[in-house]
């Protein structure tokens, strides 16, 4: 199997990963609908991530470098599920966009966690590799958050309906205290719904 | 045929169905010119309401013309232009009779499951869950009207649809809230909500000749279309609802409050809006009755509560001391839509009202999934989209 990396093909994961930034850039009513998904489908990643980093943290550690450092792992696995449940439960682009930046400022995190690893002296893991996959989350997250912004403040936007009263003339005189008819007044059948055809 | 079919929460799609055909000799097939989305559908699109199918087609608001009648079918011709009221009624029933069309006992064919559920069937809906019937609804290209020598409202053609299109649901929907809050000429008409049916039913409680009429949203936009018709404006973001009405009426409240939001009240204005959201996220409570409380809490004692505003199963904490010792009345229910559409349809022909005021969007039936999710949204100043084949 040929190694994206050395063939200087796109990985499957980046192909997606334009795709789905290509998606979020654009405000029309589609991507609209496309960035919504994006940011659900990103928080159920990020609560399947944090539940594995809170509870395989050791595992984890060993895997993508900071060893020793499990609290700070499961820490971030509870921001993970924080900010996944965040973006499920919302239901407003701005909602949303505000969880979604959340997640861009857990992945700086990260990748200030993952940098400190590869820089420690007794190295382990695989820090770098972790950093890349990061990484490109964050530029999806970034792309995903920033369209959801975009749509929430064109969604602010007011439009002024003043002048749509609905009336034909001025408001004070379409008031009319005459007699109307009401729920608890018999209700009269108009002649042409009594003629009683047989029931289906 | 075309269709927008139900797929699940959030999950609206365009989808390719099969052509309606005559079931029963009272039957009708209409070929749909005009619809609309509901702020109800916005329960189902949403995922509150229970009973939907996937595959089952959207939509209540309709209207078109007749393309084809069933032989026991006396009152429609091939070629007339009708709007179809959203509730389904036989017109001969205990119910039908009194004028009760919402409660029709025998339209709902899902009458068993109802009885269960409600304790006793009401009537059957065009696109509106398994619980109302059923029914395939009409946001598509072709729709079967069952009891089609009933309900349906022929309509002149020296009106256009988005006139009379209205006549469906919405109109009738806000002019029932009106009539059933008994209004006087000395009385403080609140409405919550600002939405399709908020505005229609500010401009009834206007027709009725109410003193003021005042309507809460947080939407400018919203507000700005009940300022138009002389409602006084309460932004909930900015002021305090039951302050604000307490200041508006002397310190003794409205004597009139409508609930035009129903049951998925905006999250965030206060405490208890939260604990409704949480409760149901973990599915301990159905409906979100932030509106409910505070017009049990604001209304003036002996006042009317007018619940046009959808309400699907079980809400919680309502403070029904506040509601008994106040003597407050409650009027709901879906709307008796037959009752009304004589009268405002002649209100429409006489130029009192175009209820065209509140579309917004008009589009291709196509574009329905990205509209239902504007809609919902309130994106673009949207209140109201009409969608055409």
């Amino acid at each position: 199997m040929t190694n994206p990396e050395l063939t200087g093909q796109p990985s499957a994961f980046d192909r997606k990963a334009h795709a789905l930034l290509r998606a979020t850039q654009s405000p029309s009513r589609t991507h609209r609908s496309a960035s919504r998904k994006l940011a659900r489908g990103l928080g159920w990643l990020g609560i399947g991530i944090g539940l594995v980093e809170l509870l395989a943290a050791r595992r984890l550690g060993r895997l993508v470098g900071p060893r020793g450092r499990e609290a700070l792992l499961q820490a971030c696995g509870v921001r993970e599920i924080v900010s996944g449940m965040g973006i499920l439960a919302s239901q407003r682009p701005a909602t949303t966009s505000g969880w979604m930046w959340s997640r861009v400022a857990g992945d700086a995190l990260d990748l200030a966690i993952l940098g400190a690893a590869a820089a420690a002296p007794s190295r382990g893991g695989h820090p770098l590799a972790a950093m890349v996959a990061v990484a490109k989350v964050a530029a999806v997250d970034v792309g995903c958050a920033r369209a959801l912004r975009a749509q929430a403040h064109a969604a602010r936007q007011t439009i002024d309906y003043g002048d749509r009263s609905g009336f034909g003339q001025a408001v004070e005189s379409m008031r009319e205290p005459a007699a109307v008819p009401t729920l608890s007044q018999p209700f009269e059948q108009p002649a042409s719904r009594t003629a009683a055809d047989p029931a289906p | 045929m075309k269709a927008l079919c139900w797929h699940g929460r959030n999950d609206i799609r365009y989808d390719t169905v099969p052509d309606p055909t005559i079931q029963d000799p009272r039957d009708a097939i209409i070929k749909m010119s005009c619809c609309a989305i509901c702020g109800s559908d916005l329960h189902l699109f949403d995922g509150f309401m229970p009973g939907m199918e996937k595959g089952d087609v959207m939509g209540h608001e309709f209207m078109g013309e007749v393309v084809e009648v069933g032989s026991g079918n006396h009152k429609l011709r091939v070629g007339d232009r009708v709007v179809v009221p959203f509730t389904i009624c036989c017109g001969e029933c205990e119910q039908c009779r009194r004028g009760n069309f919402s409660v029709c006992e025998r339209s709902n064919r899902n009458k068993a499951l109802a009885d269960k559920v409600f304790g006793h069937t009401t009537a059957g809906l065009f696109g509106y869950t398994h619980l109302t019937g059923g029914y395939a609804g009409g946001q598509a290209e072709y729709v079967r009207v069952p009891f089609a020598d009933v309900a349906p409202v022929k309509v002149p053609d020296s009106l256009t649809d988005e006139q009379v299109l209205f006549l469906g649901d919405i109109f009738p929907t806000g002019w029932q809230a009106a009539v059933q809050c008994d209004i006087e000429r000395s009385d403080t008409v609140a409405v919550w909500g600002a939405g399709p049916v908020g505005q229609f039913a500010a401009r009834s409680a206007v027709l009725l000749g109410a003193k003021q009429v005042v309507v809460i949203d947080h939407l400018p936009d919203r507000l700005s279309m009940a300022k138009a018709c002389g409602a006084l404006t309460i932004n909930f973001d900015t002021e305090s609802v039951v302050e604000r009405l307490n200041e508006l009426t002397g310190g003794k409240g409205p004597e009139k409050c409508i609930d035009a939001v129903g049951m998925e009240s905006h999250v965030g204005a206060t405490f208890d809006t939260f604990y409704d959201r949480a409760k149901q996220a973990v599915m301990a409570e159905s409906d979100r009755p932030h509106v409910l409380r505070e017009m049990i809490y604001v209304c003036r004692p002996a006042g009317v509560l007018s619940i046009p505003g959808v309400y699907g199963g079980l809400v919680d904490k309502i403070p029904f001391g506040a509601l008994m010792n106040k003597g407050l009345t409650v009027r709901t229910g879906q709307t008796h839509v037959n009752r009304w559409t004589d009268d405002l349809l002649r209100r429409i022909e006489q130029g009192q009202i175009d209820p065209s005021f509140v579309i917004t969007h008009t589009e291709s039936l196509a574009n329905g999934p990205q509209m239902y999710e504007t809609f919902r949204d309130k994106q673009d100043g949207c209140i109201k989209v009409v969608l055409k084949p």
